[in-house]
């Protein structure tokens, strides 16, 4: 075994807060050898960011390492001057960041950006560093680099973005490249051209790497050892195969059963005694009588579209229809449309031309502004994607789910409410005693509970959900996709499931529907869709999705 | 609810010594506003010439004026005038530039735009100038002191409004509220106005001070609350023409009188924000 390049010993990361000091890195210990990745994996609040922010000294000013050693080539830095560590910063280790188009300057062009990076560590002329950076633009895979050179951050798309980071980041030769949550918030097809470029640089320049990620299918693929971190804690740290395959500790298995894959089935997202459970639940539900012959679809979507005042339309020639109890998946990528069909459908917004049937009825022609007086309003709810903006801040968790109950139900405030809105608590699994509370008191999974109970409050027929886990960590997921599938089953409630994140919707819903630039590319049942996709557009989509069963697949140098 | 709030409030002032003098201020300023005419020594208008322009004593704690008036007695009753004008002004300022603002913020487009062109152009006069041609135009009564004072406060709390709003127009609770069963009104008046209220409370107690000194101010050039009502402004400007003369108190109290209530609520401004918002009941 070689030398390790960077090696943390024991670690310690200690946050002073309003309520005392809190320890949000306990006692870790890695090493990374040089041109390796290494996959740091945890969900929210494990320390893994924290891990990444004290080794490159850029915790928080409230944190500091309280203890433990961090070793680069056998030198303690933990110990050393700011004065010094200035001059690891870039040429030693650089970082990389979630959201690229906040940690780039949106008021300088992205070439000068990176001939700066150039500059605080050589003594070069400007001349000099701008070549430079037209080579690293090179490197990154810009299109265009001369042109791009003078680009400014809002003008480049967000993948773009991280290429330009990348390219600041790897601009002095570092042999250690922190990525914190490089492709977070990226399209897959973006997110897998970043991942590749990155692996690529890293292994033609040897260059060490740490990946943090909260998606263990992304760190299988591209890392040959993953470590799993659980509330600051180190819990297990193997190779991707053995990681998935016989995961030792509690937690690993929990996320690794969490973790939806393409041929995981909604069951299988718990570890073994909980899925004896839930399988009761479904074996309990008694199976939905077909409905009559001539019964119309519940929902009857004919040519929508949707224009805007420039451009092209957001929206074109869109139709579907979906039964009573069905599942149906919306998915593209960002800008594809998704968000404004699933508003035109839930009659938030109107459609610029298109009919809507419900039940065989049309609704399209009452205005979007009127809609709130419709009958059909409290049968099509919505779940928004970010719980944490999805809860009025001065509702207490109560407020909200009687909220619909009072207007659409016409219930009065009293014992009848009261009673009602603890059984919506209670069957998407919400303590009672959390009811009092404000959406700041709650946490992500807590709030997404809320946002779940106050849709099915008014027992809604067709449920919208608009990227309904997207900002919650998998194990939460887990659960609150468990809890989705019930209620589908158990009330016959449609799902129309609006979602990037293929995996889930393959296992969620029945048919899938491919939306690109507003227009339908591709429908049909999921499993068929996904295991054969009939269009390029779809099999590049499903090919991007990082697989757990393809480990180690892109990187082997 | 309510006691929970009360308990808040004052969890909050213990831990801010500075917001919790501020409000005692108020709460005392107040006091005076509605005790002031019973709680004065002597009559304020009732003049007495061989008592004028004495020094302050224990028997006229603030002097007397020209006309042998108690100037204590006459800061006490001018509160009462001041404060009226200044909440009026502001509360009527603050209900519709809140309401204009907010649909504005929510509903964007064209009548956004026409509203801000509005406002900027408003904004583009020397206001005191504004509420000065206001008064004289509608005549010199304290109504329309109100009244201009309320027009020249209206564009801060529509902007103010508007952009509060808009920043929240698109979030996912607005949407819910309308999934719902609330109409776009309802949304704006029910569910965003609510959640700019903090905010705009803040910039409320910081344009009460300001009101007030406008209010003083307009007396003060002779617009507005005629003599002898007693009233800081006038009280200010009458004090004036002694100064040359060393009768410094027909001036320094009713100036600090003034200045001590603006101070207050302006202090006050930020204490209500953490008292208002429910986020920071932890």
């Amino acid at each position: 075994m070689t030398e390790p390049l960077l090696r943390i010993e024991d670690l310690h990361v200690t946050f002073s807060t309003r309520s005392g000091p809190v320890e949000a890195v306990r006692g870790v210990t890695l090493s990374v050898a040089p041109g390796e990745m290494l996959g740091l994996v945890g969900e929210s609040g494990s320390g893994k960011s924290v891990t990444g922010f004290a080794t490159t000294r850029l915790l928080d000013p409230a944190g500091r390492v309280s203890s433990g050693r961090i070793l680069y080539r056998g030198q303690d830095i933990t110990k050393i001057p700011d004065g010094d560590f200035r001059a690891l910063h870039g040429a030693a280790m650089s970082m990389i960041f979630q959201n690229p188009r906040a940690a780039l300057n949106p008021i300088r062009s992205v070439g000068l950006q990176i001939a700066d990076a150039i500059l605080s560590h050589k003594r070069m002329s400007k001349q000099a560093a701008a070549d430079e950076a037209l080579k690293l633009l090179r490197a990154v895979q810009i299109r265009d680099p001369e042109k791009r050179m003078s680009a400014y951050p809002h003008e480049l798309s967000g993948g773009m973005c991280q290429r330009v980071m990348i390219a600041v980041a790897i601009s002095c030769n570092p042999m250690l490249l922190i990525a914190d949550e490089p492709t977070t918030g990226l399209d897959v097809t973006t997110q897998k051209v970043v991942m590749d470029l990155l692996a690529g640089i890293a292994a033609a320049r040897g260059m060490a790497t740490i990946l943090i990620t909260h998606d263990l299918g992304l760190a299988a693929q591209y890392c040959a050892r993953v470590v799993v971190m659980e509330k600051g804690r180190l819990v297990e740290e193997a190779p991707p195969a053995r990681l998935f395959h016989h995961p030792q500790h509690a937690y690993t298995k929990r996320l690794v059963a969490a973790s939806p894959t393409a041929s995981s089935r909604i069951e299988d997202l718990v570890t073994d005694e909980e899925r004896g459970q839930y399988l009761a639940v479904l074996a309990a539900c008694k199976p939905q009588p077909e409905p009559p012959a001539g019964t119309p679809p519940l929902l009857d979507v004919r040519n929508l579209a949707k224009r805007y005042d420039q451009g092209a339309p957001a929206v074109s020639n869109f139709s579907m229809t979906m039964k009573a109890g069905e599942s149906v998946g919306l998915v593209g990528e960002s800008g594809s449309g998704k968000t404004t069909t699933s508003r035109m459908i839930c009659r938030l917004i109107d459609a610029s031309e298109g009919e809507i049937l419900f039940d065989g009825e049309s609704i399209a022609h009452l205005p979007a502004r009127e809609f709130h007086r419709s009958p059909h309003r409290k049968d099509i709810q919505i779940v928004f994607q970010d719980p944490n903006e999805s809860l009025n801040p001065r509702f207490t968790a109560f407020d909200c789910i009687a909220h619909p109950l009072l207007r659409l139900s016409r219930m009065r405030p009293g014992d009848a409410l009261r009673q009602r809105v603890e059984e919506c608590a209670a069957r998407v699994g919400l303590p009672i005693d959390l009811l009092s509370r404000f959406p700041h008191q709650l946490s992500g999974g807590q709030k997404a509970r809320v946002g779940i109970a106050r849709a099915i409050a008014c027992r809604p027929r067709l449920l919208v959900l608009d990227e309904p886990t997207a900002a919650l960590d998998v194990s939460v997921q887990a659960v609150v996709l468990q809890l989705l599938d019930r209620l589908r089953r158990e009330d016959c409630l449609a799902l129309l499931f609006v979602s990037h994140d293929l995996n889930v919707v393959r296992m969620m819903c029945d048919r899938t529907i491919v939306l690109r630039s507003g227009e339908i590319v591709e429908a049909g049942e999921s499993r068929a869709l996904f295991d054969n996709p009939q269009t390029e557009y779809t099999r590049e989509l499903v090919e991007a999705v990082p697989q757990v069963d393809r480990c180690g697949f892109s990187v082997q140098s | 609810m309510a006691s929970a709030t009360l308990r808040h409030a004052l969890w909050i002032l213990r831990g801010n010594r500075l917001t919790a003098v501020a409000t005692s201020g108020v709460f005392v300023l107040v006091a005076i506003a509605i005790l002031g005419p019973s709680i004065a020594p002597y009559d304020p208008i009732a003049s007495s010439v061989s008592e004028a322009l004495l020094p302050p004593s224990l028997l006229h704690l603030a002097g007397t004026d020209q006309l042998g008036r108690d100037t204590f007695s006459r800061l006490l009753v001018a509160a009462r005038l001041d404060l009226v004008i200044a909440v009026a002004a502001v509360g009527i300022s603050f209900v519709l530039g809140a309401i204009i603002g907010a649909f504005c913020g929510y509903a964007g487009g064209r009548l956004d735009r026409s509203v801000g062109r509005f406002v900027d152009v408003m904004m583009a006069f020397p206001l005191f100038v504004l509420a000065m041609a206001m008064v004289a135009a509608l005549g010199n009564r304290v109504e329309n002191i109100v009244i201009a004072t309320a027009i020249i406060n209206l564009p801060f709390y529509t902007r103010f409004a508007r952009a509060e709003v808009n920043v929240r127009r698109n979030l996912g609770w607005v949407e819910a509220a309308r999934a719902s069963g609330e109409s776009h009104s309802s949304v704006v008046l029910r569910f965003l106005l609510p959640n700019v209220l903090p905010a705009m409370a803040v910039q409320m107690s910081l344009n009460l001070g300001w009101a007030i000194l406008n209010a003083a101010g307009l007396s003060f050039i002779g617009l507005g609350v005629r003599p002898p009502t007693p009233e800081w402004g006038i009280m200010v400007a009458e004090g004036a023409r002694f100064i040359s003369t060393g009768k410094w108190w027909l001036v320094a109290f009713p100036g600090l009188a003034l200045m001590l209530a603006v101070l207050c609520f302006n202090l006050l401004g930020d204490g209500l924000r953490d008292i208002l918002d429910p986020r920071m009941r932890t």
